[in-house]
């Protein structure tokens, strides 16, 4: 790790943009420019700034390249903002470029539009619940936007009750807002979640990786005993087993499994298979 | 000199509608470009690469559904973590075979007998007769109706 941080230190001294291709999956830090596939040829090695005269300077080949959470766009180059790894996925239906993004890691969450997460509901006001999310202000939430929900039929919604749905409008210049349905107006699970269970806060980059598709650490744990999981993007987890114990066991795993080698995870599990 | 010195009409003016009714089409493409094309030069756009900036990492990793259930505890979740995972992972669909209680031959036959049922019901006595004259399975419609025929000179 130390060789890492020191060749990135020594491309930041020496003020020359590193290819994005070049650096996937390797530790960037804020302040790096990064350049885009199309833009290595005109800095040659040794460019210093020459650029080849082009005679149709209008028919540039502009490839969309999309830049995701820890990039911002300075020029015609990507500014990191976040430290992590440099990641890019390639485009599945050929339009577009790919996207970049880096892969960081925080505990505070900021309010982004489409992500599910769980909330509490915290007031009572008129027509709207307003939702405590984690963020820096209270999500607002419409009554009208649960599944089969009118004027009349309102849904049972409590303070005190968790709610798992998503946003639509969450921008820094406005009030982040959810709702429990999607654009087609069916719940697909969302709304308020059930009694009892437990709820607790972990890291946002584990709820990542706690949900990606080939996660081991959820196939591991569903073998142990039934139970239920609704993970948030806001870094909260709920769980619900038959008994307290099993419940508390399991959220102990998964607040520690972020820690844990694949060997001592593996032991543990064993252990718990054999009790 | 006065001859060979004509008078030139302005541009606004020779766009109003009724100097171009004398045109020829192809003028008139011509014109119609040209304006296109003062247009779209005044048209501001900024020369930079497409790069477009998105803050959630839904479409950056593939990610499961939110709400998952283990070994049977919540039967309805574990329903919908199916849907939502193919739904993700853009599955084809199974063809779902509806179980149908009546098969498409039956249907068909039984609508061919049913056309005639309701139809003897709204035929006047006249043309009841001639369905139950062919009652024997296919159904013959009622003739038309006789209209008046207007004689002829």
């Amino acid at each position: 790790m130390a060789e890492v941080v020191a060749v990135a230190a020594e491309s930041l001294a020496g003020s020359r943009a590193r290819a994005a291709r070049t650096v996937l999956n390797q530790v960037v830090l804020p302040g790096e420019e990064l350049l885009l596939p199309e833009q290595e040829d005109a800095e040659g090695p040794g460019g210093g700034g020459e650029r080849p005269l082009r005679l149709n300077a209008g028919a540039r080949s502009r490839v969309r390249v999309v830049c995701g959470p820890g990039l911002r766009r300075c020029g015609d180059r990507l500014l990191v903002t976040k430290c992590g790894r440099l990641r890019h996925k390639e485009p599945g239906s050929g339009s577009g470029g790919g996207v970049y993004w880096v892969d960081s890691q925080q505990k505070r969450y900021v309010p982004v539009k489409g992500d599910h997460v769980i909330g509490i509901v915290t007031a009572k006001s008129g027509d709207i619940f307003k939702v405590d999310v984690g963020g820096s202000e209270p999500a607002s939430l419409s009554y009208l936007a649960f599944e089969g929900a009118t004027k009349r039929n309102r849904p049972n919604v409590q303070v005190g009750d968790l709610i798992y749905g998503q946003f639509v409008v969450a921008n820094k210049d406005m009030e982040p807002e959810m709702v429990c349905i999607d654009s087609c107006g069916r719940a697909n699970g969302m709304g308020v979640i059930g009694h009892d269970g437990l709820l607790f806060k972990v890291t946002l980059g584990l709820i990542r990786k706690l949900l990606a598709p080939d996660c081991e650490i959820i196939q591991e744990v569903g073998k142990l005993y039934p139970l239920e999981i609704v993970f948030g993007m806001n870094g909260r987890i709920w769980v619900k087993a038959k008994t307290i114990q099993q419940t508390l066991i399991l959220a102990n795993i998964l607040e520690a499994c972020e820690h844990m080698t694949t060997d001592q995870r593996k032991q543990i599990f064993s252990r718990l298979a054999e009790s | 000199y006065a001859a060979q010195q004509k008078t030139k009409l302005s541009k606004n003016l020779m766009r109003m509608k009724f100097m171009q009714r004398g045109l020829d089409s192809e003028t008139k493409k011509q014109l119609e470009g040209e304006e296109k094309k003062i247009i779209g030069e005044e048209h501001w756009y900024l020369d930079l690469p497409a790069l477009t900036k998105r803050q959630s990492f839904l479409l950056c990793e593939d990610l499961l559904y939110g709400r998952m259930s283990f070994r049977g505890f919540n039967p309805e979740v574990e329903k919908l973590m199916l849907q939502m995972n193919a739904k993700n992972k853009a599955e084809v669909f199974e063809d779902k075979t509806e179980e149908v209680d009546v098969s498409d031959e039956e249907m068909a036959r039984r609508y061919e007998t049913l056309v005639g049922t309701i139809g003897k019901k709204f035929a006047k006595k006249r043309d009841r007769v001639s369905y139950e004259e062919h009652e024997n399975g296919d159904v013959k419609l009622p003739k038309e109706k006789e209209m008046f025929l207007k004689p002829r000179d």
